[in-house]
């Protein structure tokens, strides 16, 4: 699994870079990745144009994908264990759809005061609360119960969806457009300062959440029993909750929603690997990344010469997995319990 | 507080508890001991499972003290208390589907970074033994029976090694050998030092294991004392308004406790 996901995740990475309009070849890829680390090679390439297109469009493109998969990924399996129920993820409970109405505020009403942070602090704020109401609101007795939860989802989703249509409605021209690409999401345009911010931000949260995994791991037990087993379980789940906001509102902040993948990627780890958490974020973030490199060079080469919204890929594949996961659910639990 | 007691494990004091208006328990007073096996037993909702919360840690006493080895038992830490008590609850389940062999290794979490985990193994593998769950090591926890994810469960408790053990109900969903085996590892645990409570509904297995018996009865002790002292005909009649007969088991001389039940059609 790990192997076959790297092997993916690399050639992903190299076929995003070589196709597109214009098509560069493997060799110049590798050739100025090398240069630029500082290898001299003869497959360095000499046209400014490849180069350009490469370091300027190509790339920030790539590594934005790959660190928005692993980072939504790592927030699907942290929401998973914190609420004890594989069905929950940031998209479907709507900490996705929170996270973009904070940033969708941000900037139809013009702040900046966080400089380029400010819409990624938005989209924190935003998430944070929807996550928060879910968490409130769903939790009882220390169990989650499914009905419950994606219920939460569907009141949040709706409540988010609508404030996005009034920012929407206030915006101007311009900010309506940025609104509508939020909705369906395209990693298209991504920049180096914004890379840099989700690298950050993605990195240290994630290096958090695996200090965590074997706490999650006991968390599966059940709150009593984690916390016999020496467990802080609520200081825990709160730090879990913010960690969640602000690796789903990062990525939302400068890709839009992405919904699924934090439901699919660790569902298929744990089909392949089992449960235990410190196995399941590293090959998370490794599937995540793939799954999105690959995603995102779909959705710009499917149709030629046009940019398809990489969110409605997903959802296109995870839609019908969800479904299915519902299914299998209640077969399982035979019924709502 | 007067000088502490080594041989005592955990105290409760004059404790009551309440939730939502309802009073669960009422001035209730327990010692736990060390080297002992207390059997809490009690009508169903006469509080002994909120007792054994309580023990464990998990509710504070709305008035009333805890205290552990005695100190309050709400300044430990939840790693200090990890390391001084394991509890087994009455429902087992699982959210993912972890193997019983991983949930067992739980049970040895407290102890990761101290001295104690070079024993791991040694106390995985012995409580994996004592629990007959050897066999059901690699399969899914989810999948298991009911008494077979109680011995499992009981086993990661086993493997936590702490000198208290909390067991609520250990031997609900256990067939007969089982529960037997379940309540002579309790005892074995008690005589090699451990403080052992117990939550039962099976008066005689009570009876035949315990070395004290506590009855609960509407969120009050009723009783404390020796099987043969508190297990007798009235009080058991007054307290579950059943008629019973104690009869006497031949090998042990411990008391055996049977409905009355007239002649069966």
């Amino acid at each position: 699994m790990i192997a076959v996901s790297t092997v993916l995740l690399l050639v992903g990475i190299v076929l995003s870079a070589t196709l597109g309009q214009l098509p560069i070849s493997t060799q110049d890829v590798i050739g100025s990745v090398l240069r630029a680390v500082g290898v001299g090679t003869p497959w360095a390439p000499s046209d400014d144009l490849i180069e350009q297109t490469l370091w300027q469009i190509r790339f920030p493109r790539v590594v934005m994908s790959l660190l928005v998969g692993a980072t939504l990924a790592i927030a699907g399996a942290v929401m998973q264990a914190v609420f004890g129920n594989p069905l929950a993820e940031p998209g479907v409970v709507g900490v996705s759809s929170g996270a973009a109405l904070g940033a969708a505020a941000a900037i139809t009403f013009g702040l900046s005061f966080l400089g380029g942070w400010t819409i990624a602090a938005f989209a924190f704020l935003g998430g944070l609360v929807a996550t928060l109401l879910v968490y409130g609101t769903a939790r009882a007795q220390g169990r989650t119960e499914t009905v419950t939860l994606l219920l939460t989802g569907v009141a949040i989703n709706a409540f988010a969806g609508a404030g996005l249509a009034l920012i929407t409605f206030l915006g101007d021209t311009q900010s309506r457009e940025q609104i509508v690409f939020w909705q369906l999401g395209s990693i298209n345009g991504s920049r180096w300062n914004e890379v840099v911010i989700v690298c950050v931000v993605g990195l240290c949260a994630t290096a958090i959440v695996v200090s965590f995994a074997r706490r999650y791991d006991l968390l599966a037990l059940g709150d009593r029993t984690a916390s016999h087993l020496g467990v802080k379980v609520e200081r825990l789940r709160i730090a879990s909750v913010v960690l969640v906001a602000l690796l789903t509102g990062v990525g939302v902040a400068f890709v839009g929603i992405i919904s699924f993948v934090g439901l699919v990627v660790p569902h298929l780890v744990r089909m392949l690997l089992g449960p235990a958490h410190r196995m399941l974020f590293a090959a998370s973030i490794l599937g995540g990344a793939a799954l999105l490199v690959w995603a995102d060079l779909l959705a710009r080469t499917l149709v030629p010469a046009s940019d398809l919204p990489i969110g409605m890929l997903t959802a296109l594949v995870g839609g019908p997995f969800f479904y299915w996961l519902i299914r299998r659910n209640r077969r399982q639990s035979g019924g709502w319990a | 507080m007067t000088e502490h007691d080594p041989r005592l494990a955990l105290r409760v004091a004059n404790a009551t508890y309440g939730i939502g208006g309802a009073t669960i328990l009422t001035d209730v007073s327990i010692d736990v001991q060390y080297g002992r096996l207390l059997a809490l037993v009690g009508p169903n909702g006469a509080g002994k499972s909120t007792l054994l919360g309580i023990l464990a840690g998990d509710a504070e006493p709305t008035s009333g003290d805890v205290t552990l080895q005695g100190r309050s038992l709400g300044s430990w830490s939840p790693k200090e208390r990890a390391r001084r008590r394991a509890v087994l609850l009455q429902s087992n389940q699982l959210v993912f589907p972890f193997t019983a062999q991983q949930v067992v290794e739980m049970g040895r979490a407290p102890w990761i970074g101290t001295e104690e985990s070079a024993g791991d193994e040694r106390a995985i593998a012995r409580a994996v033994t004592v629990t007959d769950s050897d066999h059901l090591m690699q399969r899914a926890f989810p999948t298991l029976s009911g008494g077979e994810k109680a011995r499992v469960s009981l086993a990661r408790v086993l493997a936590q090694e702490t000198p208290i053990v909390l067991l609520d109900e250990p031997t609900a969903a256990l067939d007969l050998r089982h529960q037997e085996d379940v309540l002579r590892t309790a005892r074995e645990s008690a005589r090699s030092g451990a403080a052992v409570v117990v939550v039962l509904h099976d008066l005689s297995l009570a009876a035949a294991y315990a070395d004290e018996v506590t009855m609960l009865d509407g969120g009050r002790v009723v009783s404390g004392g020796s099987p043969a002292e508190v297990l007798t005909a009235e009080r058991i009649e007054a307290v579950y308004g059943l008629a019973v007969r104690i009869l006497r088991d031949d090998d042990t001389g411990r008391p055996i406790v049977v409905p009355r039940r007239g002649a069966v059609v």
